[in-house]
């Protein structure tokens, strides 16, 4: 459970303070699917950062599971990414060297899983996003839709309970993508909280539930079936279907 | 740990020329280290070895004071000369096994049409125990009375080869500045001490060669002390009996064995390490080498960095990898660089063989300890910018 209350996170740069989150107050409840959209700049990805323990709020406070994990040191909070929480990237981020079955296994190598327990659980993780055969694959050899769910494999491979998804299918056509965000939903449908960063409503429309932000606040907050009012909400005056 | 430093040595393998050329620049710096020193220690033991060939237990008297006054001689008054009858002195002293007069001249030596110019040394029969000298044909001066100088010469094997070559000089006559002596025995070879031919040299009675020379005073007077352990004391007792004998002035000099080959071997230390140091230089170039390229690796690896943080990685955990590879690379260059040098020093010895090319167990031993050290220091910079990246900015470097 996510418990956000008046986060800002702004950012000095000599001049003009710039407020990437400016006052948010959310609460997410274990097991939600939760859609973020935005204009570009909007804070999405910063808000983002700071769900995942990467980034820390200039001010307000943040509870993940009821533990106040704003006052935490760098140590900590690399424990909490590495154990509780996943995240997917839009660029993927493989590392290019190495092998799929080596990138799912990253995580685990730094957290000290030992070498039998890592391969066993790397190849779990890669069966169940239908990537077993090309473990052996560099990501170079991949396509991009099979990347991202070597990335996926790898985000979840410590079974964390909070799924982050910056844009994961902003880099795909639409039946990679479509394929990714299958997978997203059956790992909410096995119980994993997913927060998911897109532009895309048909990304949005799979999530229970829609925060809009602008200019670093919540500017709206809609049920996913809601994608009309969505729509509107983003200002883009496409009609409805 | 084990499995960060495998992670770090794949990351070195995705970059194979360049990891190699930067492994290549520490080991052209171990290699030149291993085989300067190398070369350094062993003519230090080289030249250490043929000056105790003589035994650490000899001491040698020479006429002047050189240790404390410089110029022997100048001081005023009367200097005493040293002479057999302070040898003689001398052998009388407890532990002393003998004492042998020494005089030295340069002369022209020549027999049945030929002749050499060498070093001609007026000693007496102790001289063999002085010098460990075999004698191979014939017999060496012979005992008795120093002061009473027959008209025999022993020939050095390479004299007695240049002057009759195969045929045996025994009983024939050689001329020494002008006197004909009669060759009584030839010794067996004693080799070079730094160039200088021990063979290449006659040796008469003390008593001829200070008459043939026109000296007065000995060119130096060997003692061997009985055992090492009472060289010192035995230096005393010297120094006592002559001061005595000489009217209380000390105008003369001891050398042990000793005192020379600590001089000597602190000389050729400096020597070493000057040359070391020479070779740590490159060292030093392939340290900043590996520098360089652990820069750079940081920089294209930002997103990398960012990754492994998101995914867990402490920012200790993120220095160890950076210091593993720049540790990984130094150590290679390290093991590289001292099979070089070896083979180098192998090679090297190939060519003079007489030079006994040393590295100690030691020196290997901190050949590899300076070469990781040295990758350690170099990736110090690199491993502390990479951990001190914001993940944030990190990832969005891409
Ligand atoms: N490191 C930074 N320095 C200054 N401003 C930043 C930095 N990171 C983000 N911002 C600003 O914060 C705001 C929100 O950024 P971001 O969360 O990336 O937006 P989004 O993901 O919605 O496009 C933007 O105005 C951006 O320019
Ligand atoms: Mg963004």
């Amino acid at each position: 459970m996510i418990e956000l209350e008046e986060v800002w996170r702004t950012y000095r740069l000599g001049g003009e303070p710039i407020h990437a989150l400016a006052g948010i107050s959310e609460r997410i409840e274990a097991g939600e699917h939760v859609a973020i959209m935005g204009p570009s700049g909007s804070g999405k990805s910063t808000l983002l950062h700071v769900l995942g323990c990467l980034d820390r709020p200039t001010a307000g406070s943040y509870r993940l599971d009821g533990q106040d994990v704003t006052q935490l040191e760098d140590d900590a909070l690399a424990e909490l990414r590495g154990h509780r929480i996943g995240f997917v990237f839009q660029a993927y981020h493989l590392v290019a060297r190495l092998s799929a079955e080596a990138n799912v296994e990253l995580p685990m190598v730094f957290l000290g899983v030992p070498r039998g327990e890592r391969r066993r659980r790397a190849a779990a993780a890669l069966e169940a996003v239908g990537l077993l055969d090309r473990r052996r694959h560099r990501p170079a050899e991949l396509s991009g839709g099979q990347r991202q769910r070597v990335a996926i494999a790898r985000a979840t491979v410590m079974r964390p309970r909070l799924l982050l998804a910056d844009e994961p299918t902003g880099n795909l056509d639409s039946a990679a993508g479509a394929q990714v965000l299958d997978l997203l939903d059956q790992l909410h449908a096995e119980g994993i909280t997913l927060v998911v960063v897109t532009h895309d409503p048909e990304v949005a429309r799979r999530a229970g539930r829609v925060l809009v932000l602008r200019d670093g606040r919540v500017a709206a907050r809609l049920a996913g079936s809601e994608l009309g009012g969505l729509e509107r909400a983003l200002g883009r005056g496409k009609p409805g279907p | 740990m084990r499995e960060l430093l495998r992670f770090a040595c794949e990351a070195l393998l995705a970059h194979r020329l360049r990891s190699a050329l930067s492994v290549l620049g520490i080991a052209v710096g171990i290699a030149a280290v291993t085989l300067l020193t190398a070369i350094g220690e062993g003519t230090r033991t080289y030249i250490l070895e043929q000056f105790t060939q003589f035994g650490t237990n000899v001491i040698g008297i020479n006429p002047g004071k050189t240790e404390t006054f410089g110029i022997p001689g100048v001081l005023g008054g009367t200097t005493h000369k040293l002479t057999i009858e302070d040898a003689e002195a001398l052998a009388r002293l407890p532990h002393v096994r003998v004492a042998a007069p020494v005089s030295l001249g340069q002369a022209r030596v020549e027999a049945e049409g030929r002749g050499r110019s060498v070093h001609v040394f007026g000693v007496s029969a102790d001289m063999v125990e002085v010098m460990k000298l075999r004698v191979r044909q014939g017999s060496f001066v012979p005992p008795g009375d120093p002061r009473r100088g027959a008209p025999v010469a022993v020939l050095g094997p390479t004299l007695a080869r240049e002057l009759f070559g195969e045929k045996s000089p025994l009983g024939r006559f050689v001329r020494i500045a002008g006197a004909r002596l009669r060759v009584i025995g030839v010794t067996e070879p004693k080799g070079q001490i730094l160039g200088y031919d021990l063979d290449d040299v006659a040796y008469v009675p003390v008593a001829t060669a200070l008459r043939l020379f026109h000296q007065q005073e000995l060119f130096e007077i060997d003692v061997v002390v009985t055992h090492e352990s009472l060289v010192e004391q035995v230096v005393e007792a010297i120094r006592r009996t002559l001061v005595e004998r000489h009217g209380g002035r000390e105008d003369f000099t001891i050398t042990t064995q000793a005192a020379m080959l600590e001089v000597f071997g602190n000389v050729m230390r400096i020597v070493t390490m000057t040359v070391g140091g020479i070779g740590a230089i490159s060292l030093l170039v392939g340290a900043i080498g590996i520098l360089t390229i652990m820069w750079i690796a940081v920089g294209e690896r930002t997103p990398e960095i960012g990754l492994l943080r998101a995914l867990g990685a402490r920012r200790r955990q993120v220095v160890a990898v950076f210091l593993a590879e720049a540790v990984v690379l130094a150590f290679a260059g390290g093991v590289g660089g001292l099979l070089a040098g070896l083979g180098l020093a192998r090679a090297v010895q190939l060519l003079w063989p007489g030079l006994p090319l040393q590295a100690p167990p030691e020196f290997v031993v901190a050949a590899l300890a300076v070469s990781a050290a040295v990758g350690l220091a170099a990736g110090v910079l690199p491993a502390r910018r990479a951990a001190a990246l914001d993940p944030v900015e990190a990832l969005r470097a891409d």
